[in-house]
């Protein structure tokens, strides 16, 4: 991943929703916190928010219900108007792009899959996930062939002709998912997608998400109330609270260093060790010296934690998938962050 | 916000000014009693008004032009119906072949029980030797339905995409809909001509109302991820329109078309009046001349293509798409089509062999009108049945309608309004009892007062007795799932005969009488005072009936502490209804003999007065509507007061 490869490029970005939303912003003071700008009567649907994605990652937004994080990638896909700042993709303003220009970057670049699935009622399964192709005018066949491609993708073979309505909730889930997929999108807009769907079809649609994205490689917001989820799925998080982003980081330094109060209260109740891993702790190592076996920079803490407890040694070695050592690891912090501090 | 106890205060005292005002009223001036009949005034401003639009605007132009265009549409179907000499000039389409048809049509909508429903009201209407009237008015519905469906649709997407045209939209509907049917008769008449067309025009007109509102609906509808999906597929704006929200909105839109059918079909029913052939005129003729036995035959008729309609549509509502296993045949999947046209084939063979099959000709149809009519006369002049109609007959008249006629017609105008006003005071609070005051102040200005009234009279008295009579019928049905159930489907059924049917029975007991038409007026709006009781009262949360029970209530404190109230809302509702049924029913019932605005109304008719037959509908539609808002802004109230 270069770094400055960044797909989408968030800059300043204000969602205001009120009776004047862009004079009220003009004259509102860079400072102001959500409950001032309630008390005015605006709501803040997106608070200022700075963020970018970068080629090939998946950003999770996590959040609680009316935080802002639909609302954010909404602006995203110009779904919704934003108030101020400026949204980037590939290096253009997309607040900029006239309607047509709007309809042909959605036609070329973008696929969106949403929480209750967004189906047209009246197609089928494969008329649905045809539908993008559609209205960008491919022809019969070719939009066919390319609808059926996808399909088999997801894992609906044989439900072509189904209706949406004759197919559970992860059956349709997975046709929003084929849909999103039929223009070979660069960017993937997941609003939620899971969320509707009980428990354990839940994790085997994660499963299936990380193996898809895993082939596809593309880049990724993905939208979850759910802070598992997003531990599991994400390369980075941002965690947002009252339409303003509160930390945006890798779930190890998130888990690590809660940057506010509010962060700290979601990694509470999270076992570290199943989402740090090795290559966090890894410290250059102060002598060249290095005793006994390596382990993986990708290994978790949890994977780890015989060999943490009956190993003697003080720092343990820590090696990329490579083989190439990264520096050494201190056991103590290590066990710490396994038992909890201070056992 | 003005305190709960002083709000009641300002309702009470308005009626205690309407008391008042009649107590001293030998001593009141005169203006403050009746005020004068000033509708001559306003009647000659409006004929120069509709003279204006019609001559020196030139619109007399463009609607005779739209009138040939319908006339040419309808005179085809007229052709293909019942063989009328026009273009295409193809011989009438052989009754076996419609009826089978319509069979096969019901079959792929709804299985055996509709396609034999369609099929035998067809082969029913062939066979009692009404096949030609009865086709005269499906000639007018089957082109005046499309067309309505299609205008409505366009306007309703329009009022949806535009605020303003919505706002422009809404109160021209609300009129529409309380609007007398002779004021939708008289101006298509001047308009387009009489017969068929003025028939078709005024069915659209009627028709649209209900399409506007519930493509608006519909399309509002639409779930916003689906809208968003839709946008995050590329679509254009047209492509949103015509790919994403028209089919999203299907059913609304289909329940749209349910009831331009239906309204069609209760409107060209009605045409009658203006002289359009068909069931309508023949029922009236009977009716006229009291032959009870084909009258009974022919509101048979009416009520079974009713029904039929009703059903065929309402099926397609729910009609959803089904998929075909992969490698099914065309001929499996298209078997509809081809069952369709393998049927059409034989019977138009069938007819052109045995001629029965074609038509069926005078003497060979089963219509036993002259016996049905005797026996029916028979038993009305039994003894025990006179005895009982007519003592029905004196007590409503001496008991009821003379006395409740004359303390109305006693009352002085401002005391009147002053009572309205505090009423919709008490019920709605200050906007609903300015409108109503304003509304009734109107009608006075209008100048049709003494008429008013006894419109008013009998609309108040029926629904009154609907309640009194529907509501415990409703009370005891609602008691159980399955007598709930049977009840509501009679409704819904009876609410698709067309309005003019009710006439039937009431006519059939009473003769031609004043209790005819509180009877019939009665009958109609029964329906649906005892269907949104029930629905009320069975929509009852049962945790609230549950709580009832264990804190050991009988079941009469139950059904009034905690069933009564909790479903007034909806029995609002239906009272709303009943009440807009019975100001439509009112001015039907005007056939029979009335002395109120709709009997002025039916003498319009003859002269063509336009600007008097308007003075006398706007009466009607500014007391409905104030009566409508009142009752509605008090639903609303109760319904947010119980957190509903």
């Amino acid at each position: 991943m270069k770094k400055d490869d960044v797909v989408i490029s968030c800059r300043n970005v204000w969602k205001l929703f009120g009776d004047q939303p862009e004079r009220f912003l003009d004259s509102l003071n860079e400072n102001a916190t959500y409950q001032e700008i309630r008390e005015q009567g605006y709501i803040a649907g997106v608070h200022n928010v700075s963020v970018d994605v970068h080629r090939g990652e998946m950003l999770v937004i996590m959040g609680l219900s009316g935080s802002g994080k639909s609302t954010l990638v909404r602006c995203m896909g110009r779904l919704h108007e934003i108030t101020g700042g400026t949204i980037e993709i590939e290096g253009e303003d997309i607040g900029a792009l006239d309607e047509d220009a709007l309809i042909n970057l959605r036609r070329q670049k973008m696929g969106m899959v949403f929480q209750s699935f967004g189906l047209l009622p009246h197609r089928t399964v494969l008329e649905n996930v045809a539908f993008p192709l559609e209205m960008r005018g491919q022809d019969k066949h070719e939009r066919r062939a390319r609808a059926m491609e996808v399909i088999e993708l997801v894992g609906l073979s044989g439900r072509e002709e189904y209706f949406p309505r004759e197919l559970s909730g992860g059956q349709q889930q997975r046709v929003g998912i084929a849909r999103s997929l039929a223009i070979e999108p660069d960017i993937w807009f997941l609003d939620e997608p899971f969320s509707a769907l009980d428990p354990l079809i839940r994790r085997e649609m994660q499963d299936e998400f990380l193996r898809l994205q895993e082939m596809l490689g593309k880049t990724i917001v993905f939208i979850t109330h759910d802070f598992d989820e997003a531990l599991r799925l994400a390369d980075r998080i941002a965690i947002m609270k009252d339409g303003a982003i509160e930390q945006c980081d890798t779930p190890d330094k998130i888990v690590l260093n809660p940057a506010t109060e509010y962060v700290a209260k979601f990694t509470e109740e999270i076992e570290k060790a199943r989402v740090v891993h090795a290559g966090v702790l890894a410290k250059p190592a102060k002598s060249k010296k290095i005793d006994g076996k390596a382990v993986e920079a990708s290994a978790t803490i949890q994977s780890l934690a015989r060999m943490l407890v009956s190993d003697v040694r003080k720092s343990i070695p820590v090696q990329d998938s490579d083989g190439m050592l990264i520096g050494v690891m201190d056991r103590k912090e290590a066990l710490d962050i396994l038992l909890g501090e201070g056992a | 916000m003005i305190p709960q106890s002083r709000h009641a205060q300002i309702g009470y005292g308005l009626l205690a000014v309407a008391v008042l005002l009649t107590l001293f009223k030998p001593i009141l001036p005169e203006g403050l009693v009746r005020l004068p009949e000033w509708h001559p005034i306003w009647s000659a401003y409006m004929d120069a008004g509709f003279s204006w639009l019609q001559n020196d605007l030139g619109l007399i132009h463009v609607t005779r032009e739209i009138a040939s265009w319908i006339g040419f549409l309808i005179d085809a179907a007229a052709n293909l119906l019942y063989g009328k000499s026009r273009w295409p000039r193809l011989d009438a389409i052989p009754w076996s072949v419609i009826a089978s048809l319509a069979a096969v049509l019901g079959y792929y909508l709804g299985g055996w029980k509709l396609s034999l429903l369609a099929g035998g009201t067809f082969t029913w209407t062939a066979m009692m030797g009404q096949w030609k009237i009865t086709m005269e008015t499906m000639s007018v519905i089957v082109i005046a339905a499309p067309i309505g469906f299609a205008i409505g649709l366009l306007l309703g997407i329009w009022s949806w995409k535009s605020r303003r045209v919505e706002a422009v939209l809404r109160p021209v509907l609300a009129i529409l809909q309380t609007l007398p049917f002779y004021t939708y008769l008289l101006p298509a008449v001047i308009f387009f001509k009489v017969g068929p067309t003025a028939a078709s025009v005024a069915t659209i007109v009627y028709s649209i109302p209900p399409m506007i509102l519930m493509t608006a609906v519909g399309l509002k509808k639409v779930s916003p991820e689906v809208v968003e999906a839709g946008k995050m597929s590329g679509c254009t704006r047209w492509q949103m329109l015509t790919r994403v929200y028209i089919p999203s909105a299907r059913t609304e839109i289909l329940v749209g078309l349910n009831q331009v059918i239906m309204l069609s079909l209760a409107m060209v029913v009605l045409t009658a009046f203006i002289g359009m052939p068909g069931l309508g005129a023949k029922l009236l003729a009977m009716m006229n001349s009291f032959k009870l036995g084909r009258s009974f035959e022919i509101g048979i008729t009416i009520v079974l293509l009713a029904i039929t309609l009703d059903r065929l549509s309402k099926a397609w509502v729910v009609k959803q798409p089904e998929h075909f296993e992969k490698d099914t045949p065309w001929w499996i999947k298209h078997q509809a089509w081809l069952v369709a046209a393998g049927i059409c084939v034989f019977f138009f063979v069938l007819s052109e062999l045995i001629p029965y099959f074609d038509e069926v000709k005078r003497k060979q149809s089963f219509s036993m009108g002259k016996e049905i009519d005797v026996a029916m006369k028979t038993f009305l002049a039994w003894g025990p049945m006179q005895a009982f109609t007519y003592y029905v007959r004196y007590i409503f008249n001496v008991w009821v309608l003379i006395p409740t006629e004359n303390a109305l017609l006693y009352l002085p105008t401002f005391a009147l309004i002053a009572a309205v006003t505090g009423l919709c005071w008490l019920m709605g609070g200050a906007k609903p009892a300015i409108i109503g005051f304003t509304f009734f102040l109107l009608v006075a200005v209008l100048g049709w007062w003494d008429r008013a009234m006894l419109t008013l009279h009998s609309t108040v008295t029926a629904t009154l007795l609907a309640m009194l009579i529907g509501m415990p019928m409703a009370i005891r049905a609602s008691r159980s799932e399955s007598a709930s159930r049977r009840m509501i489907y009679i409704c819904d059924t009876a609410q698709t005969f067309p309005s003019f049917i009710y006439l039937l029975p009431a006519i059939m007991l009473f003769g031609i009488t004043p209790v005819t038409v509180i009877l019939s007026i009665l009958i109609y709006t029964m329906v649906p005072v005892v269907r949104y009781t029930i629905e009320g009262l069975r929509g009852v949360p049962a945790e609230m009936t549950e709580a009832a029970d264990m804190s050991g209530a009988t079941r009469s404190q139950k059904l009034w502490n905690v069933q009564l109230p909790l479903a007034m809302p909806t029995i609002a509702v239906g009272l709303n209804q009943a009440l807009m049924f019975s100001f439509f029913m009112v001015i039907i019932a005007a056939f029979i003999g009335t002395r109120d605005l709709g009997q002025e109304m039916q003498r319009t008719m003859a002269g063509t007065e336009l600007g008097k037959n308007f003075t006398l509908g706007f009466s009607v539609v500014l007391m409905a509507l104030a009566f409508d808002i009142a009752i509605n802004s008090w639903a609303e109230r109760k319904r947010k007061l119980l957190g509903l």
